[in-house]
């Protein structure tokens, strides 16, 4: 039998706010535990909640980035269940009436383009932390994370695939960056993703009993994550087997997932909506506010770099995919005022490989969009050629100056006296007379095997047009 | 001195006629006397209510004294307060110290009152004759065998034995109101949202109100002066002008128009409750105000929706209690679940977990729409009803209690009679009205309250019709016999 | 509805309540008398009712993003149960 596999994502996008949700204790990473653990956090006898207005505004910010439906009116819920890291024993969420509407993400797979539906996104509380180390046999719980801000995003089981979950992800991932709702930190747990995995016999339209797989935070384990789930729902079907409804964890060392033990029992959450809040409500005049002060998004930016610069859409598409990289982009054509295919050529190649090589983000690149502007300069003047242009940038990108210092100290300064270039070609001709005869015999190619001659003489700095003239006039003559 | 009112021991500070330590220590040797049998406290720490009263005397000394500067106040334990230990009736928080001011608590300290104690409560303020406390019921004044009401039966005790001039109290379905009554006070729950409820420990978060207790409603201005006002850190909290409550206690009341309505004279009211109430009603008469009868239909429905919604938010409120981060722990437990369940299991007394269960009950699947959501629409249409009602009147009159106190234990085992003793006082939460009571006169010996019911922030006007009727008449100087 | 003692033991785990079997018998018969109490509202029809959850009809208010809490872990460890390194212990969480 052929199966697909269907996929919805939960992900918990913690919100870049410098206080928790509900009360002003600090949400910076890293603190000694419980130091920012304040009455609200802990859940003391008779405090209570305020609602923190960035949050609210991220959550705007948000919706229009995914052309959503912003929630008017909207009501905070408690869904209640004991666990040590839940102070109140019920965490602040939003349930029936949420921030964030019915919205859409489109997402590339290969060639192929598609929309993923979101079903909704509410703001609710995080959880504290479990630190399961050597305690006596006891649980440590440390409750700085608790009340820290989250969005939690939600789509329709749309995915077919883990490559397009995992483009999914990314494109969330990028987007909320971009909007500079969330750091996008993953190993800080700034972005983690809960994935909804069932199978059913291609062409049914029926939906299977899905697992969730909780608390991946890298998109790798993502993938991996999915594919065994898939792989043991198909398998434990076809071996006669039912699939029960589950939440499971992924376990990175043995790429396989697991049930978790602790939610083997029915939830029943209980929600009601929260008593100590009161409805949020959300003006034209507040989204027109955040309007105001949102960034260009990616889709404008790529229609608008089509149109402005006259990149290809592949080029448009691949420069605005981060918000970095656009940024860098935009940065260095400005500086550079040439031609911005060049630009777009070397940020998405050369820059984008040494990044990926380094696993570094475009923010840190060691070499500045002013620098490679710089760089890029010396090619259009003729300076250096793009040949040597790579060996500049290598030395750039250890910290070696800037192009021109470089060029000067290497003295690769492009040749292009003729008188020069001349003395160099005449040597050639006479060292290479076989290679001469070939050409006049009609070898074309042998042309070709005489011009990295002469830039192999001059050490590349000649300049291969004038090689190409002189050479083309000293054999016809 | 021990029946004086705010304003005379103001003025006896102003003069010097007495210091506010003499004044603390005073009402603390009337606390040790009465108290081992009374029970109306469950802590006191004279050191610090002492120091108190020595900083408000240096403040008086030096003319900075406000209208409360070195009186003290006893607190309900349901407020906390930093440094004192605050159990909210239960075991669960006997060995707790708070480690921060209910903002209640800050404003007390603000206006330099003395905090004389914390008094005795219905655990978690869930009863209506205080037995459900973990320290032990507390005794009526008026008649030891009694019960003094609740949840608020420590303070209401702790006033009518004069054992403090005036305290807080909280009401979430009657535990200012009815109280009161039983113990011949004057007691007034305002507007939900005037008083800031952070760090008051949560019962049903959207009925829980504070409140003044006192001898007369002049008295409650002066504490609702202090009491009332916005805090950022309630989300429910009101952002309104400060008001002073005192402004109108000296209006006459002639062309105040009076409801009467006719479910509160209806069947189940003590015969000699209606009797008092009738005569109070006739008082008011007397004084220039109409009275016309009105009708609060769904009166009857305000017991059962009250029993949905109070015990479904307090199921979730009471979560926070497990033994994790303050509060009472079981000393043996297997695992984590075995932690908890013995924890709440020891921590909790017998009503808190029936309104524990009952409210889990509602909430879960399947139960929500019948139960919960049912009786949140019922809600709507009681708060209607007063709606109506206050387009032909400007105040609504009835009894505050069913009847008189009752002995001490007669109730205990029906739970369902006990939650009847709200029945003239849940609806006025569950619209969130403010309420009052005001002593009336006695029946079988025992004091008997009238409810005045007013409309959205008309608190003042309320102090000023309890204050008319105090000005000719004597039952809230009325002492009890043997304190 | 009637209620049963397994439904007692149900709400009450879920409530992380222990009860005994005794305990379950004896609270059974008073929910019953309260959710006896509590049926009354179904005589009511409530068609097209709003719910009514608070009673101003007011919205939430907006608290500014700054901090304003320093840390007092010591203070609020002082009372708790049991700590160590700053952690609150609990028996061992299971995942």
């Amino acid at each position: 039998m052929q199966w697909e596999v269907v996929i919805g994502l939960e992900t918990h996008v913690q919100l870049q706010t410098k206080t928790k949700i509900f009360c002003g204790a600090s949400t910076a990473f890293g603190a000694e535990p419980n130091t920012q653990a304040d009455a609200v956090s802990i859940a003391l006898p008779g405090v209570l909640p305020v609602l923190n207005r960035e949050a609210v505004q991220c959550a705007i910010r948000f919706a229009l980035a995914i052309d959503a439906e912003i929630g008017r009116r909207s009501v905070f819920a408690r869904k209640n269940y004991f666990y040590p890291d839940l102070p109140k024993g019920y965490q602040i969420s939003q349930y029936e009436l949420p921030v964030v509407g019915k919205g859409k993400l489109t997402i590339q797979v290969g060639d192929a383009e598609k929309t993923i539906n979101i079903t909704r996104a509410h703001l609710e509380e995080d959880a504290g932390k479990s630190l399961h180390g050597d305690f006596h046999g006891m649980t440590g719980i440390d409750l700085n994370r608790a009340g820290t801000p989250l969005l939690e995003i939600v789509t329709e089981p749309d995915m077919r695939s883990a490559a397009e979950a995992v483009a999914y992800a990314k494109k969330l991932h990028e987007l909320v960056m971009w909007v500079g709702i969330c750091d996008g930190n993953m190993q800080e747990g700034s972005f983690r993703c809960d994935v909804n995995v069932s199978v059913r016999p291609k062409g049914s339209d029926k939906l299977g009993t899905r697992r969730e797989i909780k608390n991946l935070n890298s998109f790798r384990f993502m993938q991996q994550a999915i594919e065994y789930e898939t792989r043991w729902q198909i398998e434990t079907l076809e071996d006669g087997g039912t699939i029960h409804q589950a939440t499971v964890l992924f376990d990175p060392d043995t790429g396989e997932t697991r049930a978790m033990r602790s939610k083997e029992e029915a939830n029943d959450y209980r929600y009601f909506p929260d008593p100590d809040l009161l409805p949020l409500v959300i003006s034209e005049a507040d989204i027109e506010a955040v309007k105001a002060r949102m960034p260009e998004l990616p889709e404008d930016m790529k229609n608008r770099f089509e149109q402005e610069y006259g990149l290809p859409a592949y080029d448009a598409t691949t420069i605005t995919s981060s918000r970095g990289m656009a940024d860098y982009f935009v940065a260095a054509v400005a500086e550079f005022g040439g031609e911005a295919k060049l630009v777009a050529n070397w940020v998405m190649g050369s820059v984008a490989a040494k990044l990926n090589e380094e696993g570094k983000d475009i923010a840190a690149s060691p070499v500045s969009p002013m620098q490679l502007a710089g760089l890029l300069k010396r090619i259009a003047d003729n300076t250096i050629s793009g040949k040597i242009a790579k060996d500049v940038f290598a030395a750039m990108w250890v910290g070696e100056g800037d192009a021109d210092s470089i060029i000067e100290q290497k003295g690769l300064k492009q040749v292009s006296d003729s008188g020069a270039i001349e003395v160099i070609v005449d040597e050639v001709l006479a060292a290479n007379a076989a290679m001469v005869a070939e050409y006049k015999a009609g070898k074309e190619k042998a042309f070709n095997g005489l011009v990295g001659q002469c830039m192999k003489a001059s050490k590349g700095k000649a300049n291969p047009a004038q090689v190409n003239e002189i050479l083309k006039n000293k054999l016809a003559g | 001195m021990i029946n004086a009112s705010l304003k005379e021991l103001a003025a006896a500070l102003a003069s010097k006629q007495i210091s506010s330590v003499e004044l603390t220590q005073l009402f603390l040797d009337r606390i040790v006397r009465l108290n081992p049998e009374i029970n109306a406290y469950v802590t006191l720490d004279s050191d610090k209510s002492l120091a108190q009263a020595a900083a408000a005397d240096a403040l008086i000394a030096q003319g900075k004294a406000g209208p409360l500067t070195g009186i003290p106040v006893a607190q309900k334990d349901i407020f906390c307060a930093k440094g004192w230990r605050t159990t909210c009736g239960s075991k669960m928080l006997a060995n707790f110290t708070a480690p921060y001011d209910a903002h209640i608590i800050s404003q007390f300290d603000a206006a330099g009152a003395v905090n004389l104690g914390k008094t005795n409560m219905d655990e978690f303020a869930m009863g209506s004759s205080n037995e459900t406390s973990f320290f032990g019921k507390v005794q009526n004044p008026w008649d030891r065998a009694r019960v003094p009401g609740g949840s608020s039966g420590g303070s209401a005790a702790a006033v009518a034995a004069r054992m403090a001039p005036a305290a807080t109290g909280t009401d979430t379905g009657g535990s200012i109101r009815q109280p009161a009554s039983l113990c011949g006070l004057s007691g007034l729950k305002p507007t939900y949202g005037v008083c800031s409820r952070y760090g008051m420990i949560a019962f049903a978060s959207s009925l829980d109100q504070a409140g003044p207790m006192a001898k007369s409603a002049e008295d409650l201005a002066l504490m609702m002066n202090v009491m009332a006002g916005f805090d950022s850190r309630d989300s429910t909290s009101l952002q309104r002008e400060k008001e002073d409550y005192t402004r109108d206690l000296a209006k006459p009341l002639a062309g105040l128009r009076i409801g009467l309505p006719k479910e509160y004279f209806a069947e189940g009211l003590d015969a000699g409750v209606a009797k008092v109430v009738e005569e109070a009603i006739a008082q008011y008469r007397k004084l220039g105000a109409e009275t016309v009868e009105i009708s609060l239909p769904n009166t009857q429905l305000s017991i059962p929706v009250y029993y949905v919604l109070a015990p479904a938010e307090a199921s979730s409120n009471l979560s926070r209690y497990d033994g994790v981060r303050y509060g009472h722990r079981a000393a043996e437990y297997t695992d984590l679940m075995d932690m908890y369940c013995k924890t709440r299991a020891e921590g909790f007394g017998a009503e808190v977990k029936r309104r524990i269960m009952v409210g889990t009950y509602v909430l879960s699947a399947g139960y929500y729409d019948a139960y919960y959501l049912k009786a949140q629409q019922l809600r709507r249409l009681i708060a209607q009803d007063f709606e109506q009602a206050f387009r032909q009147c400007d105040v609504i009159m009835g009894p505050a209690a069913p009847g008189t106190a009752f002995k001490a234990g007669e109730k205990t085992d029906d739970p369902v009679a006990m939650y009847l003793e709200d029945l003239y006082t849940i609806a006025v939460n569950l619209a969130g009205l403010p309420g009052m009571s005001v002593p009336a006169g006695f029946a079988n010996g025992l004091p008997v309250g009238l409810q005045v019911i007013g409309n959205y922030f008309d608190e003042a006007r309320m102090l000023n019709v309890g204050h008319a009727y105090q000005q000719v008449t004597d039952w809230h100087t009325r002492m009890p016999e043997g304190i | 509805m009637s209620l049963t003692t397994d439904d007692v033991k149900r709400i009450a785990h879920l409530a992380r309540i222990e009860v005994t079997e005794d305990e379950a018998q004896a609270t059974l018969t008073k929910l019953s008398g309260i959710l006896g109490l509590i049926e009354q509202m179904q005589a009511v029809d409530t068609t097209g009712i709003e719910p009514m959850s608070h009673s101003q009809d007011v919205t939430q208010r907006l608290r500014e993003d700054a901090v304003t809490e320093t840390n007092q872990r010591e203070l609020f460890q002082s009372i708790a149960p049991a700590v160590e390194n700053g952690l609150y212990l609990v028996p061992k969480v299971i995942e």
